[in-house]
């Protein structure tokens, strides 16, 4: 018994060994195509298989791709491998299919005005050095940027020039020009960029310092300035003295509180009269849009039954084409309903108009 | 404190009217003397026009009452009427039931089913001991 069993396991272990070099192996009539770069295998073989499946081809299709992804990892494992944080990694030679774009073209940019400006004048860029010989630190320097050569704000002497103001600080002054210029620059990269975009400035009335600036547009200035933070000024503290903003809150208005009391009750009364009427209110805008809407459905009927009975030009113009004397007068009014709904249809109109403020509605004939 | 907007009143007026009805405009305009609704803190109250020019004195955050309070707007502005506004209410009380069944039904049913329900509040079953069983 032991030793049968010992037989069907050695038995048992060569056919698994058989099988799983069976699993390894792939026969294929035409070689695949490997990009190992993109993890790609493309299988030129004609799918004959797949074909005579039937209308479920989903065992056929499973074994097609167990088969190729099998070679593709066979394929793998021929990498060169190399060992990275106790991982053994194989190393992917470079991808050699050209991916397409993923996104589209940038559009050309509208030039700046600058460039439109020498594109005008016909002005052209000098080549110019890269470095400048500076005289003063006996050094290469650069023409423009960190250290470079003829840096006006970094003077240790300054000659006062004869029309100044003697108490002037000269040194403050060319930082101070230094940063307008600085400023002026930004700005104009700025706007170039929101042409480019074609994106909206905000609207800056008034939020420039202009020196002719009214109390309420320094206001209103210092209150965006406030608001410009990205807690939107919840944070931001106030001066000592400084008031809080009036009228930055939503608007609502009531009534006084000592108001005209007669004028309070009367309205209360009415109010009262309106809900308190037994009859129903009627909406005229709603009744005679319904009525329209009925005799338009009833035109269109008889011109449908004449059409058909093959009379065609006189059908048209029989019943009538579309009034439309009544419409836009009833369109543009909707002051608000009161209850909705509509008794009997054109008698109704009639009698029962309530109410002072409601607009009379016309009644197409 | 402020008076009630047009939506505001109506809202009130028909919580109010489901009790007592077109007598409503008894409370609007009465003979004896101008009374107002008058809303604070979400709570409607009902004075007359002398106590709140008294009352209009008191700055709002230390005003707690005025006059009767009618009930309170609630956060979804619904109105919720309050047991003190019984006082205002009970002389122009109608009926005492809302209908079980509609008109047309009632004459039809049989006569053991129900057509009004009472709704009464806790107190009635101790204020009309003697004649419950």
């Amino acid at each position: 018994m032991e030793g049968q069993s010992v037989e069907e396991l050695l038995a048992k272990a060569e056919q698994d060994e058989a099988e799983k070099l069976q699993r390894i192996t792939v026969h294929k009539e035409l070689e695949l195509e490997f990009d190992l770069g993109n993890l790609l295998a493309s299988d030129r073989n004609p799918p004959t298989g797949l074909r005579c499946a039937g209308p479920t081809p989903e065992a056929e299709l499973r074994a097609l791709a167990r088969d190729n992804t099998q070679l593709l990892i066979n394929q793998l494992w021929q990498l060169p491998t190399e060992r990275v944080e106790e991982t053994i990694v194989a190393r992917l030679p470079e991808p050699t299919t050209r991916l397409p774009r993923e996104k589209p073209l940038p559009r050309p940019r509208p030039l700046t005005r600058w460039q439109q400006f020498a594109r005008l004048k016909g002005i052209r860029p000098k080549k110019k050095t890269n470095l400048v010989w500076d005289e003063v630190s006996s050094q290469w320097r650069r023409r423009w940027g960190y250290q470079r050569a003829r840096d006006d704000t970094k003077e240790w002497l300054i000659e006062v020039p004869g029309n100044a103001d003697p108490l002037e600080d000269q040194f403050a002054k060319r930082i101070q020009a230094k940063k307008e210029r600085v400023a002026k620059n930004e700005l104009n990269r700025l706007r170039n960029l929101a042409r480019a975009h074609k994106m909206q400035l905000p609207s800056a009335a008034g939020l420039h310092p202009t020196g002719h600036q009214s109390k309420e547009e320094l206001g209103r200035a210092m209150q965006v300035a406030k608001v410009s933070t990205a807690s939107v000024g919840r944070f931001q503290e106030r001066l000592p003295k400084e008031k809080a903003p009036r009228g930055s809150g939503k608007k609502r208005k009531f009534q006084p509180l000592f108001g005209d009391f007669a004028a309070e009750k009367k309205n209360q009364l009415e109010l009262l009269r309106v809900m308190n009427s037994k009859k129903p209110q009627l909406d005229v805008t709603r009744a005679t849009n319904k009525q329209m809407r009925e005799e338009d459905q009833e035109e269109a009927a008889k011109r449908r039954k004449m059409s058909q009975k093959g009379k065609r030009k006189g059908g048209r113009q029989g019943p009538g084409g579309k009034r439309k004397g009544g419409p836009p007068s009833q369109g543009g009014k909707r002051k608000g309903s009161l209850g909705g709904k509509m008794n009997s249809g054109p008698r109704g109109l009639g009698d029962k108009r309530k109410g002072g403020q409601r607009p009379g509605g016309k009644r197409r004939k | 404190m402020r008076p009630l907007t047009e939506e505001e009143t109506r809202v009130m007026f028909e919580k109010i009217a489901k009790y007592i009805g077109e007598n409503l405009q008894l409370l609007v305009d009465r003979p004896d003397g101008t009374y107002c609704f008058r809303l604070h803190n979400d709570r409607v109250y009902y004075v007359s026009e002398k106590i709140m020019k008294l009352a209009a004195n008191i700055s709002g955050n230390k005003l707690v009452s005025l006059g009767t309070c009618f009930g309170k707007f609630t956060k979804t502005h619904k109105f919720r009427l309050h047991v003190t506004a019984l006082d205002y209410l009970a002389p122009y009380a109608k009926g005492f039931g809302v209908a079980a069944k509609s008109t047309q039904d009632c004459r039809k049913v049989d006569p053991m089913a129900i057509v009004v329900f009472h709704q009464a509040d806790v107190g009635e079953y101790v204020r009309h001991e003697e004649t419950l069983t």
